[in-house]
C-alpha cells in the first residue's frame, strides 16, 4: 500500500522583527549575529495567537487546499513544544474546528523541533495498518527564546499541516527511518517559560549527529544517494546548521534552498521543517524526489523519503503558498515584539 | 464565562453555525431557536456560515474589555455576513486597513481566556480579505 | 385606568460619594421625596426600585428588601418592595411599574426610586458589570465594551450624515454648562470644544468627555392618583404618557444601526398616548450615555429628523433659551449617571422645571416634558411624558 500526502496547509502569523531590532536591545553586533545564524528577521505571533491556532490555521489550509472530507479524518497529531495547554489537547480543538469531530483519535506529540515529523510518521503507521482512512499531522509553535538569549534571534511562529492518506496522493512518502538517542543538548522543564539549552553542545553530539545518522540510514536502507533528490530540506534552527549537514551528506546548495524558509521566517521549531517542505511542495513537479530529515533536541532525527506525484498540480492552488504567507510582512519594534509575545506582563 | 458556558457554543464560535429558517428563508447569527419572523411557524435548522462579509461599522477600542487590556488598540466591529446577518467581532488589521465597507473573512484566534490558570476561548475574528 | 401624578422628588448629589453606601443614598433621597411630598410613610402602598447591578457593583441582590428595611417600612408596615432591572433603564422602568400600579388602581401612594453606588468597585469590574448590558455571548465576549458599541454607532452616524467630533463634543459642552447650574450634579465646570477633542480616546471616535462618567447617586419620586395629589402638593406633576418599547439586545441586530428603535417607538407610543406632538413639548431629558445618544435620541423622539441632530446641537438648537431644551439637568454626562437612578433623576428634574423650581435653568413656560431612558445599547426605551396642568 502506498502511503503519503494528501493535502498540505502552512500558516505564518503577518508580524516579524528583524534582528537588527533585537540586537539593538541587548547592545549586541547585529551583523556578526545574521552572518553566523543566516537569518534576517523571524515571524511573531498576532496578540492573540498561539500554537492552537496557528494549528487550526494551517489545518484548514490543508483541507482547503485538497477539498478533503473531514468526516474521513480517523486521527489528529499536533506536535509542539508550545503547547497553550500542558493538561488539554490541542488536537481536540483542532478536530472540533475543521469539522473532524468524533470519531477519531487524537493526540499532542512533544519531541522539541521534530514532533510534527512525529506525528507524520504515526498517521503513516495507522493508514499503512488499515486502522485510519486519513490523519493529520500538524507541527506548529509559538516558539520561546528567553529575553536576550541566542535562541530569541531565531526564535519564530508558524505551523503546517499535512493530511496523510493513502489514495489521491499528491506525493508519495517512500519510506521513512529515525534516529533516537537520549541527548540533552536542550529542554524546557514542567512550569518554566523559556528552554535552557547546552550552548554549542546543541551541535555536534545533537543536532549533527542525528540528522546524519537519520539521513544517512534512510539512504542506506532504500538505496538511495544525494544525487537522486532533487530537493532536500532539513530541520533549519538557523540557516548554518542545515546548511552543513546538506554538505555533510553530499547534497548541493541547490537541493536546498527551495525549502530553505529559515532567513526570512526564523525557527518555528515543530513547524520549521514542515513549512520547508511545504515550500517545495509549493513548486515541485510530478516525479520530483524530496528527502527530509528533521530533528528534535533530545534527540532524535526523522527522514523521509517522498516522490511528488501529477495529483500536486490539482491542489497546489488550492490554499496560499509559503511565499505568500512570507511576503508584505508588518514589522514590528522590540517593544511591541515584546507585548506579543507575552513579554510585558498586562 | 463558566467552563460549561463557553463550551455549549463551541460548534457555533468555531465554525460560525447558525440558524436558518426554513419557513421564511432567513438566516441567524448568532443562532436562534425562535425565528423572529415566523415564531411558532418557523421551522429552524443549523446553518454554517461561510463566513465572508462586510464592516458595517468599527470602533477602536482604547478603555478595554476586561481582559482584552494587553490587546488595546483593537477593533470592534459589526459585520454583514453575506448569507444577510450581522454579527459582532473583532477585525485584525493596522490602522488604515479598515473602513466602513472592508471585505473581511475569517480567522481563527484567542478570543480571551478566563484568567492565567483558567480556560482558554477560541473562537472566530476576522481580517481584511 | 386612573391618572397619576408626581407629589413629591428627591435625589442626592451625584457622585463620587465615598462616605455613603448604596443603602444610605437610597434612604435619603426615599426620604427627601416623603418630606417633600408631605407623607409619614404610612400611607405607603409600595416601592419600585430601578437597580440595575447591586450584585456586581457591591455584591447586594434583594436590594428591595434591604431598602424598605432601612427605610422604616419593613418591619411593622411590610411595605411590598420590588427591584426593577433594564440596564440603565432600570430608574425609568421603576417609575413606569409605580405609575401602572397607581393607575390601575391596586395602589394609591408609591414611592418609585433609582439608585446605584459604582464606585465601590475598581473601573474593571464597573466596566465590566456595564458590559452585561449587552449580550455577553456574542458581544462582550468578543471584547465589547459600551463606549465601543456606542462609537459603533457613532462612526455610522458620522459616515452616513456626515456628523462629526465637533457636533458631538458640543453636547457635551451644552451639557457641562447646564450642570453648572444643578445642585447635584457631578461636574460643575464648563469645558470647551477642545476640552473634548483633546481627551483620551476611549473606543474611537469617542474621547473620554464624549462619556458619561462613573457615578454614585440615588433618586426618588412620590406618585398618587392625579384626584388626590392635590391634597399633598399645590404643585402636582401630571403623567401624561408612560410608554415602552424593546428592541433587539445587540446592537447587530438592529434594523438600523444608527436609530434606536426602540426609543422611536416608546416615542411614538409616548406622543400618541398623550395626545402630543414633539412639538407641544417644552424640554426633554434624554439619556445622553455618550454624546452621540443624544444626538440620536434627538432624532428618534422626533425633534429633528435623522441626521441632524448633530447640527442641531452644534448650533444651540438644543440649548437653554432654543426651542427644544434638552438635558436641562446636565444629563448623564454632566450630572452623572448612577445607571439605575437616572431614569428617576430624569423625572425629578423634568418635576422641577414644571414646577417653575429650577433655578438658573429654569426653561421659561415649561408645560410639558419628557423624559427618555435607554437600557443598553437601544434594548429597551422607556418614555415618559409629564404635565404642569392636568
Amino acid at each position: 500500500m502506498k502511503v503519503g500526502i494528501v493535502s498540505y496547509g502552512v500558516y505564518i502569523p503577518r508580524y516579524r522583527i528583524k534582528l537588527e531590532d533585537i540586537a539593538a536591545v541587548w547592545g549586541a553586533d547585529a551583523a556578526s549575529i545574521k552572518k553566523g545564524l543566516k537569518v534576517n528577521e523571524k515571524s511573531v505571533p498576532g496578540l492573540d495567537e498561539d500554537a492552537i491556532t496557528i494549528a487550526v490555521e494551517a489545518a484548514r489550509s490543508a483541507v482547503r487546499r485538497g477539498n478533503i472530507d473531514t468526516s474521513r479524518v480517523g486521527a489528529i497529531y499536533t506536535g509542539s513544544e508550545s503547547h497553550p495547554y500542558a493538561v488539554k489537547p490541542t488536537s481536540t480543538i483542532v478536530a472540533a474546528a475543521i469539522g473532524a469531530e468524533p470519531v477519531l483519535t487524537a493526540a499532542d506529540y512533544e519531541f522539541a523541533c521534530k514532533a510534527g515529523t512525529a506525528a507524520i510518521q504515526t498517521c503513516m503507521g495507522l493508514v499503512v495498518s488499515g486502522m485510519i482512512d486519513i490523519g493529520v499531522a500538524i507541527g506548529a509553535d509559538v516558539s520561546q527564546g528567553a529575553p536576550g538569549d541566542a535562541l530569541e534571534y531565531t526564535a519564530a511562529a508558524g505551523g503546517a499541516a499535512y493530511v496523510i492518506g493513502s489514495s489521491d496522493l499528491a506525493a508519495i512518502i517512500e519510506d521513512t527511518y529515525s534516529f533516537t538517542t537520549d541527548t540533552p543538548d536542550f529542554w524546557r522543564r514542567e512550569g518554566m517559560l523559556y528552554p535552557e539549552h547546552g550552548g554549542r553542545f546543541t551541535g555536534d553530539p545533537g543536532y549533527f549527529k542525528h540528522v546524519i545518522a537519520a539521513a544517512k540510514g534512510l539512504m542506506e536502507k532504500i538505496g538511495s544517494k544525494p544525487s537522486d533528490y532533487d530537493h532536500a530540506v532539513f530541520h533549519q534552527p538557523n540557516g548554518k546548521f542545515p546548511e552543513r549537514a546538506a554538505g555533510m551528506l553530499g547534497f548541493s546548495f541547490e537541493q536546498i534552498k527551495t525549502g530553505m524558509v529559515v532567513p526570512m521566517l526564523g525557527n518555528t521549531y515543530s513547524g520549521s521543517c514542515m513549512i520547508g517542505l511545504a515550500a517545495i511542495l509549493d513548486q515541485a513537479k510530478e516525479g520530483d524526489r524530496i528527502f527530509m530529515t528533521a530533528f528534535g533536541s533530545g534527540a532524535g532525527s526523522d527522514a523521509f523519503s517522498i516522490t511528488v506525484t501529477d495529483k500536486i498540480e490539482d491542489i497546489r492552488n488550492g490554499a496560499p503558498k509559503v511565499q505568500e504567507l512570507l511576503a508584505d510582512p508588518i514589522y514590528l519594534d522590540y517593544a511591541n515584539y515584546a507585548k506579543h509575545k507575552g513579554k510585558i506582563r498586562v | 464565562m463558566t467552563v460549561a458556558r463557553f463550551w455549549r457554543k463551541i460548534p457555533h464560535r468555531y465554525n460560525l453555525i447558525g440558524t436558518h429558517c426554513t419557513t421564511c428563508g432567513e438566516y441567524y447569527f448568532p443562532p436562534r431557536q425562535m425565528c423572529p419572523t415566523c415564531r411558532r411557524d418557523g421551522k429552524i435548522e443549523s446553518y454554517q456560515f461561510e463566513g465572508k462579509g462586510e464592516v458595517i461599522t468599527y470602533a477602536v477600542i482604547h478603555t478595554a474589555a476586561k481582559g482584552y487590556a494587553n490587546q488595546v488598540p483593537y477593533n470592534l466591529a459589526i459585520i454583514k455576513l453575506d448569507e444577510g446577518p450581522s454579527l459582532t467581532g473583532q477585525v485584525i488589521c493596522e490602522p488604515g486597513e479598515l473602513e466602513i465597507g472592508t471585505r473581511v473573512r475569517p480567522v481563527f484566534r484567542k478570543l480571551g481566556e478566563e484568567s492565567e490558570k483558567g480556560m482558554i476561548y477560541y473562537g472566530t475574528k476576522f481580517v481584511p480579505e | 385606568m386612573r391618572d397619576v401624578a408626581i407629589i413629591g422628588t428627591g435625589c442626592t448629589k451625584f457622585g463620587e460619594l465615598w462616605d455613603r453606601s448604596l443603602r444610605d443614598i437610597f434612604v435619603e433621597a426615599g426620604v427627601s421625596a416623603i418630606v417633600d411630598a408631605g407623607i409619614q410613610g404610612e400611607e405607603i402602598d409600595g416601592l419600585y426600585m430601578g437597580n440595575m447591578s447591586g450584585g456586581r457593583f457591591v455584591e447586594q441582590e434583594h436590594v428591595g428588601s434591604l431598602i424598605a428595611d432601612y427605610s422604616g417600612l419593613a418591619s411593622e408596615l411590610h411595605v411590598p418592595a420590588t427591584r426593577v432591572e433594564a440596564a440603565c433603564a432600570s430608574g425609568g422602568l421603576a417609575l413606569r411599574q409605580g405609575i401602572l400600579a397607581v393607575a390601575s388602581g391596586y395602589a394609591d401612594i408609591i414611592v418609585a426610586a433609582g439608585g446605584e453606588k459604582m464606585t465601590d468597585v475598581d473601573l474593571d469590574t464597573a466596566t465590566d458589570a456595564l458590559a452585561a448590558a449587552a449580550d455577553r455571548e456574542w458581544e462582550g465576549i468578543m471584547g465589547a465594551t459600551f463606549p465601543g458599541l456606542y462609537a459603533m454607532i457613532a462612526r455610522l452616524h458620522m459616515h452616513k450624515y456626515g456628523t462629526t467630533s465637533e457636533q458631538m463634543a458640543a453636547v457635551s459642552v451644552k451639557n457641562h454648562h447646564n450642570g453648572t447650574m444643578n445642585p447635584i450634579a457631578q461636574f460643575k465646570n464648563e469645558i470647551t470644544i477642545d476640552t473634548v477633542l483633546r481627551s483620551n480616546m476611549v473606543a474611537d471616535p469617542l474621547h473620554m468627555f464624549d462619556c458619561s462618567p462613573i457615578s454614585d447617586g440615588a433618586a426618588a419620586v412620590v406618585l398618587a392618583p392625579a384626584d388626590v395629589a392635590k391634597k399633598y402638593t399645590d404643585t402636582p406633576i401630571y403623567v401624561k404618557a408612560t410608554t415602552q418599547a424593546s428592541s433587539p439586545i445587540s446592537l447587530h441586530d438592529r434594523a438600523d444601526i444608527t436609530t434606536l428603535d426602540a426609543s422611536v417607538v416608546a416615542g411614538q407610543r409616548a406622543y400618541k398616548m398623550a395626545g402630543l406632538t414633539p412639538d407641544d413639548i417644552d424640554l426633554v431629558e434624554v439619556h445622553d450615555c455618550f454624546t452621540i445618544a443624544e444626538i440620536c435620541a434627538i432624532e428618534d423622539l422626533g425633534f429633528f429628523k435623522k441626521g441632524d441632530g448633530g447640527r442641531a446641537s452644534e448650533d444651540g438648537e438644543t440649548a437653554i433659551g432654543s426651542r427644544i431644551p434638552v438635558n436641562t439637568s446636565g444629563g448623564l454626562k454632566a450630572c452623572g449617571h448612577p445607571v439605575g437612578a437616572t431614569g428617576i433623576k430624569q423625572a425629578v428634574e423634568i418635576t422641577k422645571q414644571l414646577r417653575g423650581t429650577a433655578g438658573k435653568s429654569q426653561v421659561d413656560g415649561a408645560g410639558i416634558g419628557m423624559a427618555h431612558n435607554v437600557g443598553g445599547s437601544g434594548g429597551t426605551a422607556v418614555v415618559h411624558i409629564f404635565s404642569r396642568d392636568r
